[in-house]
């Protein structure tokens, strides 16, 4: 990761007639990171991946990929980028070495080049069984890696992908995932999805979009410190309840505490402790010296969903 | 020119895997045939003075072909690819708007030129046995062929700038048909109007596309004829160019 920048958008708007899809977007993508851009359908994620590959003209606003401008320098542009569009179109009534050499041919791969490629990226993406199959009857997850294995052909800088693992079942998924976590090894991804938990596996850093705007950014360590997850750690144990409750309070430390009962004779407290103190430790001497019984000690940490659900919750509740 | 070559290969391969390609070709071969065998009809009977290829013209199927079959070919080319997504996969990949533009029009002409193929051997058939070895002459046939390839010429053009307005294939076809139509009945234009010496007649004498290929089955090759094939095929070229290119400043 050298640190150069892949993608860069300042102020980027895209209005529909009588809509505005993205408003004043600004993000930096740099060469090498796999970044993860999450937010609820109808945010403007696949509308900025149209602009970034081309497809469509931002209203205002300056996008460049690898430094070119993806308006004024769109053909630079296009040789740089794999780009899988949502819902990964395909033609159906072709077969699947005939697409991927068409589309190797088309991006300007000589007949040698072509050809090898096709061959390593039917391995890479786990496609030899169905090579001479047609498209049109591969189950949804083959062709999805179709598609993946078009974007990858020409070895591009930049593999943009507008939610690749859209409808796969988990092995698929899984396999999918395990594909684009190896791209990213030496090329820069930028994916788009409202799976939480892929983006979570695959990502390096993610941006959350609503309503086009930039809401959060970050890695996901980083949004997990910003949510103030750190802070909160839940220990079971097995101890007198009075004793228990008064031991919370006696101890400065704790701001917060919720004692419930667990399975057994343990109890179960969760304990938000002041800004800056991790209450581990803390938990663990009391338990030691008054000899009682502890058998889980963690801190709670929030998910990726809980912390999509806060940026991006809010005046849209209302329509949904 | 790899690309625009890969291009042209991908859409005429696009005509032999689907089962429309070989009912198109059925169909114009059926049309042909008939004309060739009341052809063969009028040739057996009483004697005329007319090239057998206006003759063969002058059945009339001629015409259903070129207006039926020709929107059924382009209907495709940008409709199809716009409803199944795959136009984003092609606009993103690494090629111009006019390469695009002109592959897929070259595809479609040269499956509409394949489907008319198979009529090159009714020459050689009447030549083979017909008694009278001077019936067919290979000018004329070839001056046949080129007003089928030029009116074919401007028909896909504008049936390819039909299918760059929409994605429904449909709306595509009928759209390419009502333009073809309209193109083909300014030909009666000349016909309604009173037969005076004018500017008017003129006009519509030069836009007749009856009387162009009545022409052409003739042997006549007029380079006005081939101007004015060529130069709207251009420009239903350029709308469509234009129409593709909208999308980057809609």
């Amino acid at each position: 990761m050298n640190g150069e920048a892949m993608i860069e958008v300042q102020n980027l708007t895209k209005h529909y007639a009588g809509r505005v899809a993205v408003q004043n977007l600004a993000f930096t993508v740099r060469r090498g990171e796999i970044v993860g851009f999450l937010g609820r359908n109808g945010a403007g994620k696949s509308t900025t991946m149209r602009i970034l590959s081309c497809f469509l003209p931002a209203t205002s606003g300056v996008a460049r990929v690898a430094g070119f401008d993806v308006f004024t320098q769109s053909d630079e542009v296009r040789r740089r980028i794999g780009y899988m569009p949502e819902n990964n179109p395909l033609p159906l009534d072709m077969r699947v070495r005939e697409y991927l050499k068409f589309r190797a041919r088309l991006k300007g791969l000589g007949i040698r080049a072509s050809r090898d490629r096709v061959d390593a990226v039917i391995e890479q993406c786990e496609l030899t069984d169905v090579s001479r199959k047609i498209i049109g009857h591969l189950s949804k997850g083959y062709r999805q890696r179709v598609g993946l294995a078009d974007a990858l052909v020409h070895e591009p800088e930049l593999i943009i992908l507008d939610e690749p693992t859209i409808g796969l079942d988990p092995h698929q998924n899984r396999v999918v995932r395990q594909l684009i976590k190896n791209l990213g090894e030496n090329r820069t991804v930028f994916i788009s999805s409202h799976i939480l938990s892929e983006v979570e596996l695959t990502c390096n850093r993610i941006i959350i979009i609503k309503d086009g705007a930039i809401q959060a950014t970050g890695t996901i360590e980083e949004l997990q410190r910003k949510m103030s997850g750190g802070r909160q750690v839940i220990a079971e144990i097995a101890a007198p309840l009075p004793d228990l409750k008064l031991a919370w309070e006696q101890m400065a430390e704790i701001e917060h505490f919720d004692v419930s009962p667990g399975a057994g004779n343990y109890f179960r407290c969760a304990l938000t402790a002041r800004a800056g103190v991790d209450a581990r430790a803390m938990v663990f001497d009391l338990v030691r010296a008054r000899g009682w019984k502890l058998r889980e000690l963690t801190r709670s940490r929030h998910s990726l969903e809980d912390i999509f659900v806060h940026v991006t919750k809010g005046d849209q509740e209302e329509n949904a | 020119m790899q690309k625009f070559l890969t291009l042209v290969r991908r859409e005429l391969g696009g005509y032999f895997v689907s089962l429309t390609g070989y009912v198109i070709i059925a169909g114009v071969q059926l049309l042909t045939g008939m004309s060739f065998v009341i052809l063969l009809k009028a040739l057996n009977g009483q004697p005329f003075d007319m090239p057998v290829t206006e003759k063969f013209y002058e059945t009339g199927f001629f015409w259903i072909i070129l207006l039926l079959a020709v929107p059924l070919i382009t209907m495709r080319v940008f409709a199809q690819e716009k409803f199944s997504g795959t136009y984003e996969t092609l606009m993103t990949a690494p090629v111009g708007e006019l390469a695009v533009v002109l592959a897929k029009f070259l595809g479609a002409l040269l499956f509409f030129v394949a489907a008319w193929l198979p009529l090159l051997a009714y020459p050689y058939v009447l030549r083979r046995y017909s008694l009278d070895l001077g019936q067919v002459e290979s000018g004329i046939v070839a001056s046949a062929f080129l007003g089928v390839f030029l009116v074919g010429g401007l028909f896909v053009s504008i049936g390819c700038f039909a299918s760059s307005l929409t994605r429904s294939q449909m709306i595509a076809a009928m759209n390419a048909f009502a333009l073809c139509m309209g193109f083909f009945l300014l030909s009666f234009l000349s016909t309604l109007l009173a037969p005076q010496p004018g500017w008017q007649t003129k006009l519509f004498a030069h836009i007749s596309m009856i009387e162009h290929m009545r022409d052409f089955s003739r042997g006549i090759v007029d380079t006005r004829h081939v101007v004015y094939y060529a130069s709207l095929t251009v420009f239903f070229l350029f709308l469509t160019l234009k129409s593709v290119e909208s999308r980057r400043w809609k």
